[in-house]
């Protein structure tokens, strides 16, 4: 019996194309600056424009990051890798040509653990990411559309070659991907990856990471795939997740209607949030690609493969599992402090004092965030260091402050450098005062000034005693330690 | 054997941007052809315990360090091409899409 619309399911099978420029000095096949930003055509060489007669040689920078990369990613390095050249005719690509691996990539077959958690009951999920394959290539210039902000309406174009040349990771993933929660997480854990490993900056603004998407949908239990589409022109994680939902809603509508897909590459719109067709696909293209004479092959040596690996970091995955597991700290508190890696280091550098990571991390996750997050500021922008925040909780440890003196004094700590944070609070006149003698003198007078609420906290009142407390806080302003006072209050309320 | 028939030829023709006559279509087939079957002598060799390269000289691992080196002023190699504007190489109304 066939189903009806309503009742069917769909689900959605996703792959992603990850484009990682690399920062590297120089560009992979010429020796010239690949800084962002430069004027114009002012970062070229012959090699990029592809004169007649240059000889292309490979930087073994890129070589070596993406061997690491392939590492992380858990693929097999290839014993024998090759240069091809992909051909098309674009004015963006000065050789009508792209350098770039067919055949024989650099690495193959691996994946990544993604962690997803979620965001109201805080658990986590994890899911195997396959990486089909990784290679290098080199990007192609930019182009200005003259006469128009869009190709079509142009009379011609203007080229700027700086990019012309710049190291490229291209990442393939399996098409194991179902949501466009899972795709973001896919791009932001291969973006701590490579920010991890230090081989790119990972910045989706700047172009350094760009990520396309291929979807179908299909009936859930159908083994075959549905109608391919690309997605392109998605610069955030959060533009993937709604170009891919909008994506899944729009094809299951169409299915359920009884309309065909077509084989196409769309492009996100950020102004309206939805894609668009940019051309419909008619077969696969035909680039030609042939091997790269001009490159010799890559034998990379078990030598040299296991020195580039024993130089590999702590990778995100591991990080995380590591804090979780031998810190105790929350998938969620895990979630924050290893996604940024300054944050990291930050965390690293303060637990390396002695501190108590938990404290650390809440104190980081509580106020500190919340300044950042306020102020737009990273954690490398503020003055409080990693050793000025673990001397903080020290000093709290120690009595010599209270929790609540230590809060009131972090804004001046987040903006002001401190030598030592015991020298300030001496000075300020804020350190804890713990003289048993002291405190009885205060909770003295104010049982004798108060003998109304005595009487009615011997009568059974006991919540009374929170206005002596207040009292005696105010009179110090906050730095009787609480626990003593405590103490001492209900010992002599109670006579 | 390697018989091309017009349509490839109108195929490479169509990749390669070039735009051929109908007597040029028919003279290329013909010619094509037979350079192709030229090459075709080449499987007569037996190859069975050779292993297969692309390259006639046996090379591996070249590769330069990440430094800077000094190269043609960008100033004159702009000046070089057909129709430079301004800081761009200028080039003509682009036709289709992106590969």
């Amino acid at each position: 019996m066939p189903a009806t619309a309503t009742s069917t399911t769909y689900e959605a099978v996703i792959g992603l194309e990850t484009h990682c420029q690399l920062n590297t000095k120089t560009k992979i096949f010429s020796p010239v600056s690949t800084e962002f930003g430069a004027p114009p055509n002012t970062n070229i060489s012959p090699i990029c424009l592809g004169y007649p007669g240059v000889l292309p040689v490979l930087n073994e920078k890129v070589l070596e990051s993406a061997v690491k990369t392939g590492l992380a990613l858990n693929c097999q390095i290839a014993p024998y890798s090759k240069f091809d050249r992909k051909q098309y005719f674009y004015p963006d690509l000065p050789k009508n040509y792209q350098i770039s691996q067919y055949d024989l990539p650099i690495a193959e077959q691996g994946w990544l653990d993604i962690e997803l958690v979620d965001p109201v009951t805080k658990e986590a999920t994890r899911k195997k990411i396959g990486i089909t394959r990784l290679h290098m290539e080199e990007d192609a210039g930019k182009l200005v559309h003259a006469g128009s902000d869009r190709l079509s309406g142009s009379t011609h174009s203007l080229v700027d070659f700086n990019r012309a040349g710049v190291p490229l990771l291209e990442i393939v993933s399996e098409p194991d991907i179902r949501t466009g929660a899972e795709a973001a997480e896919y791009g932001q854990e291969l973006r701590r990856i490579v920010r991890y490993l230090g081989i790119s900056d990972g910045n989706m603004q700047e172009g350094s990471l760009r990520c396309d998407v291929n979807i179908s949908i299909r009936p859930v239990g159908q083994k075959e795939f549905g109608t391919k589409i690309e997605i392109k022109n998605m610069n955030s994680f959060s533009a993937i997740q709604k170009a891919i939902d909008y994506e899944i809603e729009r094809q299951t509508k169409a299915l359920e209607a009884g309309e065909p897909l077509y084989q196409e590459t769309r492009l996100w719109e950020e102004g309206s949030q939805r894609t668009i067709s940019m051309r419909k696909k008619e077969g696969s293209s035909d680039y030609r690609y042939f091997p790269e004479p001009d490159l010799p092959p890559i034998e990379v040596s078990k030598e040299q493969l296991e020195q580039w690996r024993s130089e590999l970091p702590e990778l995100p995955a591991a990080k995380r599992d590591r804090y979780e597991t031998d810190l105790g700290l929350s998938p969620y508190d895990v979630r924050v402090l290893t996604d940024d890696h300054q944050m990291t280091a930050y965390f690293e550098s303060a637990i390396a004092t002695g501190a108590d990571a938990k404290q650390i991390a809440n104190w980081l996750m509580g106020d500190i965030l919340g300044y950042l997050n306020s102020e737009k500021l990273n954690i490398s922008d503020i003055a409080l260091t990693p050793a000025t925040l673990a001397e903080l909780l020290q000093l709290i440890d120690a009595g010599t402050i209270s929790g609540k003196i230590a809060k009131d004094i972090l804004p001046e700590l987040l903006t002001t450098p401190v030598d030592s944070v015991a020298k300030l609070v001496e000075s300020k006149g804020m350190t804890q005062i713990s003289d048993m003698s002291a405190i009885e003198v205060m909770i003295d007078e104010l049982i004798a000034a108060n003998p109304d609420k005595v009487e009615q906290f011997r009568a059974g009142k006991t919540k009374i005693q929170g206005f002596f407390m207040g009292q005696i806080m105010k009179q110090t302003s906050g730095r009787a330690d609480p626990k003593l006072t405590n103490q001492l209050l209900v010992n002599k309320l109670k006579g | 054997m390697a018989k091309l028939d017009r349509s490839d030829v109108q195929k490479v023709a169509d990749l390669a941007r070039l735009r051929l006559t109908e007597a040029e279509e028919i003279a290329f087939t013909t010619q094509l052809s037979s350079i192709l079957d030229y090459f075709e002598q080449l499987s007569n060799l037996d190859t069975e315990n050779v292993e297969p390269t692309t390259r006639a000289i046996e090379l591996s691992n070249i590769v330069r360090a990440d430094e800077l080196q000094p190269t043609v002023d960008p100033a004159i190699m702009l000046q070089e091409a057909p129709e430079p504007e301004g800081e761009f190489f200028r080039v003509p109304q682009i036709l289709g899409g992106e590969a």
